[in-house]
Order: structure tokens, then C-alpha cells, then sequence
């Protein structure tokens, strides 16, 4: 197989005597899919955090696209390539659909330091902006404040923003959520034809997606990667029927 | 409900009107009010660039206001006197024109905005407020300590600064500088909200997070914010000291930077009119109320908490029929 575009090596973090994510390995290659499923607490945000820069490790690298990124915050990694959508929408709920994506644009193309020209002028950025949109089915809402989308809308929104910073590598977390089962079936046959794109981490709660859209699923139980494999490896993993079902099953 | 554009230009216009009619009349003193007024308002635009599209509650922009006032106080100070400023190294003539002034108002309250900035936003919410009032309050008590320059007594400045072309010592002259300097800075904060910048900015107020993972950094975003909105809001100072011949340390004090929180809240955060709208409100109130009693800051604070419980958008918000941005 070829170079993995994003990996993390021996990630550690412990909030006071909690190991949220020990000794986490995990790589993911060009085209694919590679889901982490885990109960509740098991360190699934955590990992993400680490991945994406809002968390230091105490332990660990994280490599994307050959480059060492482990002492660069969000924003830096977000320049380096990762796009990254949030479990809980963090959009700018008082403006419009168009300008949240318009402010991906922004920033994929540096241009934060323009002062003087409006930016809803520019047709390369609005160009950019309405491309994301109309590939996740946003672009009939554009003018829409984001506070008043639904929440699977919200979901789409985040998905599209990261679209417009044109990444080598996504991180999702749970994109699925809310959405209902028809929002996460255009969902997963949306990010089934993504993965050709840039691979994606995907971080989901949803078992019919992640069954439906992985490459491969990495299961992680307390702050541990208990198994690593594919769909029909994982589903017959003895271990990870444990750490679902518990161990007295 | 009026468009906030339409908002924004007949504020304007009647802005101008008042001072034309109070010449047309002869009432110099309206036309003083009036320049107060756009003075204040010109302060508030600053500020308002800061608290309504970064979402940074500066209770320190009295520090900027104050700056101006003294970059004039002292050029001036020294151009009457016919005493060079000794800075050891070299010696600075002092001036008495307005344009050279202006720039090094703008120039040393950009500096010190950048440095109070630089050290502030590694806070948020109360500490910020609170750091920001400590700043403020240093330059305050400096200010009262700087014999030099009249201490607590302030320094008097005999004429009026002046401008290439105009005379400014006719009130309606001056007003019309003061005028054109709100007309141009409002013209400057609605492109700049427009802009990539300005979008920036107000997603960074609304979520550093996002800004964050678009590759932005919302602390260098806001940082050019305040130092933007210190600029301004030091341009007002130096204004301000010209109309009054006179700069003192209660310039620096933290109820003047209190006072433009309170006109940007009545007039409507991060709206272009709304700090217009609100100092010439406070000035009309602390003119006619305060002829009639020494109380009349009862009166503004009824006004502020109506427009806190009733209408989040200040008056511009209620104009329109929006809230405002939430801070």
C-alpha cells in the first residue's frame, strides 16, 4: 500500500488520572475510509482533538502528508491540510450558509488580509463557495442564517466548509448525527464518492454507515485501540463483541 | 422596517442639518454641541469595530482616546512654547497642524493598541474587560503623575490647531473636519466588515473554533481589529482635545470608556449608525437634562436598561426590526 497522508504514532493524553487515549496507532491511506467506533467515553473526541490540534498530546506524533504536525495548533494544521468537521456544529450561526462557506474559502486561499474589498464581489471566492454548497445540496438555502437550518442541514454545512479548504485529508466527527435515516443515506453515498478525493477519519456513531462506507475500522475501547481490520475482521473481532456487549455476554 | 442603510444616511443627514440650521440662525453653541457629537461618535466607531464585529469588550479605550488627546496636547504644548521635545537622542519640533498631529495620534494609539492587544487577547470574556480596564487605568494615573504636562490639572492649549485651507476656529469649520472624519471611518468599518477581513472577523467573534479550522488564527484577526479600532478611537482623541483647547487625565478615565460601551449599546452593536445614533443622544440628554438637573445620568441609565430588557438591537435594531449581533 502507499504512504499513509495522515498518521499518528504512540498519541497519549490523560486528563488528571483518566488515560483518555493511550498509545493510539492509526494510519489512514490514500482513497479510503477508516472509521473509529468505540462507546460512549471511550476517547473518540479526545483522539480527535489530538488529531486536529485543540489538544497537546503528552505522547506521541502526528504525521499528515510526511510532515511532523505535533507541536502545530488548529489553524496551522488546517493550513497543512486537514479538514475538519465538528461533532457539534461550530459554524457562525448568525451568518449565512454562503458566508460560512465563503469564510472557508478565505481561508484555503489566505486572503484573511483583505481590508478593503467586498468579498461577495469576488467570483473566485464565491465561485469556490458555491461549489462546496451545491455539492452537499446547500446551494438552494444559501441566504439562510445558519441558525435557522435544521440540524442535519448544520451537518451538511460543516461537511461543506471543509470541502471549500480543499484538504488533503478529513476528519469527521460523527457526521451522521441527527441527520435522520434519509439525511445519512445522501450522507454516506455523499462521502462514499468523497473518499476518492481525500481519504477520511471518520469518527461515527451510525453502525449501518460506518459497515456501509468503511475501508477499514479501528474499534477503541478506554483510550485504547483494541483492533484494527476490516469491516467483516471487526464484526467477527471476539474482543470488540466483548467491548460492546461486555465481557459477561 | 427601514433598511439599515436608509438608517445609517438619514443619521447622517441629520447630523449635518442640525449644525447648517444652528449657522443659519446663529446658535455657535449648537454647532459645538453637534461637533461633540460626531467626536464621540467617531470614538464609538472605533470602538465598535472591536466589541461589535470581534466581539472584544474593551473597557480600556478611554487609553486611546486619551493618547490622542495628549499626542495633540503635547505637539502643541511644545509649538507655543517654543520648546523643542527633548527625547535625548534627538529633539521633535512641536506642531500645530492638524493633519501632522492626526497621524501621530493614529500612529501611538495603533502602538499602544497593538501592545495592550498583544498582552489582552490572551484572555476572554471578564478578564478581558478587566485587563483592558487595568491598562486604561495605568495611563490614567501616569497621566496624573506627568508634571510636565499639567498632572492632574491638564494642559491648555490657547489656539486652536489648524488646518491647510480652512480656519478652525469657526465652529462650523471644525465641525466639518470632524464631520468628514465619522463620515470617513464609517465609510472604512463598512467596506472593512465587506471585506475577506471583516468576515473573518465576525465568524471569529461568533466561533474561534471555526476561524480556527479554516486555517485562520482568531487571535491575529483580532488583534488587527483593535489595533484598527484603537487608531480610530485615538484620531477622536486628538479631535477632541482640539475642540475642547484642552487635555486632562479624566481623557484616560474608565467612565469615558464606560460612556462609549453605553452609546454603542442605546444606538445598536456592530451596526455602522449605532454609535452615531447613541452619542448624539447622550449629548442631546447630558445638554438638555443636564440643564435641568445634575442627575441626568438617572435618566441615560433608564434608557440603557429599557433598551437591554426591550431591544437587544439598540435603536437601529428596533428601526430594522433585527437583534444585534451577539456579544
Amino acid at each position: 500500500m502507499s504512504e499513509p497522508i495522515l498518521s499518528t504514532r504512540g498519541l497519549s493524553k490523560s486528563f488528571g488520572a483518566l488515560k483518555a487515549a493511550s498509545d493510539i496507532t492509526l494510519d489512514l491511506k490514500p482513497g479510503e475510509i477508516h472509521a473509529v467506533i468505540g462507546p460512549n467515553g471511550a476517547g473518540k473526541s479526545t483522539l480527535i482533538g489530538l488529531i486536529s490540534g485543540t489538544l497537546a498530546p503528552d505522547d506521541g506524533q502526528v504525521a499528515l502528508a510526511g510532515q511532523d504536525v505535533t507541536s502545530l495548533g488548529p489553524e496551522d494544521r488546517a493550513k497543512a491540510g486537514l479538514g475538519r468537521t465538528f461533532q457539534i456544529s461550530a459554524l457562525a450561526m448568525e451568518d449565512t450558509v454562503l458566508e460560512n462557506a465563503l469564510l472557508g474559502a478565505v481561508g484555503a486561499t489566505r486572503q484573511a488580509r483583505r481590508l478593503f474589498s467586498p468579498v461577495q464581489r469576488d467570483t473566485a471566492l464565491t465561485e469556490r463557495a458555491m461549489t462546496a454548497l451545491t455539492r452537499v445540496g446547500l446551494d438552494k438555502v444559501k441566504d439562510t442564517r445558519c441558525a435557522e437550518l435544521s440540524h442535519g442541514q448544520r451537518r451538511q454545512l460543516e461537511v461543506a466548509v471543509a470541502l471549500t479548504l480543499a484538504p488533503k485529508a478529513f476528519v469527521m466527527d460523527e457526521p451522521m448525527a441527527g441527520l435522520g435515516a434519509e439525511g445519512s443515506k445522501t450522507m454516506t453515498g455523499f462521502l462514499d464518492t468523497l473518499r476518492a478525493e481525500a481519504p477520511i477519519l471518520l469518527v461515527e456513531h451510525d453502525m449501518d454507515a460506518v459497515f456501509a462506507l468503511a475501508d477499514r475500522v479501528s474499534v477503541m475501547v478506554y483510550g485504547k485501540l483494541i483492533a484494527t481490520g476490516t469491516v467483516d475482521e471487526i464484526r467477527a473481532s471476539r474482543d470488540v463483541q466483548d467491548a460492546y456487549l461486555g465481557s459477561d455476554a | 422596517m427601514i433598511a439599515e442603510r436608509w438608517i445609517t444616511l438619514l443619521t447622517l443627514a441629520g447630523f449635518l442639518a442640525i449644525p447648517l440650521w444652528a449657522l443659519a440662525v446663529d446658535e455657535p453653541f449648537t454647532i459645538t454641541l453637534a461637533t461633540r457629537a460626531a467626536i464621540l461618535a467617531l470614538a464609538a466607531v472605533g470602538l465598535n469595530i472591536a466589541l461589535g464585529i470581534g466581539g472584544m469588550v474593551s473597557l480600556g479605550h478611554a487609553a486611546f482616546f486619551g493618547l490622542g488627546g495628549y499626542a495633540m496636547g503635547i505637539l502643541a504644548f511644545h509649538a507655543q512654547s517654543f520648546q523643542p521635545l527633548d527625547l535625548g537622542l534627538f529633539t521633535i519640533e512641536g506642531t500645530k497642524s492638524m493633519p501632522v498631529i492626526w497621524l501621530t495620534a493614529i500612529a501611538v494609539s495603533a502602538l499602544a493598541a497593538w501592545l495592550i492587544g498583544l498582552l489582552s487577547l490572551r484572555t476572554t470574556g471578564v478578564y478581558f474587560i478587566m485587563i483592558t480596564l487595568a491598562f486604561g487605568q495605568m495611563f490614567f494615573y501616569f497621566a496624573i503623575s506627568w508634571g510636565t504636562y499639567g498632572g492632574e490639572d491638564g494642559l491648555s492649549i490657547y489656539v486652536r490647531n489648524s488646518f491647510p485651507g480652512l480656519n478652525t476656529l469657526v465652529p462650523i469649520q471644525f465641525f466639518a473636519i470632524c464631520f468628514v472624519a465619522l463620515c470617513a471611518a464609517l465609510f472604512f468599518q463598512w467596506r472593512l466588515r465587506a471585506s475577506p477581513f471583516g468576515l473573518a472577523l465576525n465568524a471569529a467573534r461568533q466561533s474561534e473554533a471555526r476561524v480556527a479550522t479554516v486555517g485562520l488564527s482568531p487571535k491575529r484577526l483580532k488583534l488587527l481589529a483593535f489595533v484598527i479600532s484603537g487608531a480610530i478611537t485615538g484620531l477622536a482623541g486628538a479631535l477632541f482635545a482640539d475642540l475642547n483647547r484642552f487635555v486632562s487625565p479624566t481623557m484616560f478615565s474608565w467612565q469615558l470608556s464606560g460612556e462609549l460601551i453605553i452609546l454603542i449599546i442605546i444606538g445598536g452593536v456592530g451596526r455602522l449608525a449605532g454609535p452615531v445614533i447613541g452619542a448624539a443622544l447622550f449629548v442631546a440628554l447630558e445638554h438638555w437634562l443636564g440643564g435641568l438637573t445634575d442627575f441626568w445620568h438617572v435618566w441615560l441609565g433608564l434608557i440603557l436598561l429599557l433598551i437591554v430588557l426591550f431591544a437587544r438591537g439598540g435603536i437601529v435594531g428596533l428601526l430594522t426590526g433585527k437583534a444585534g449581533p451577539h456579544v
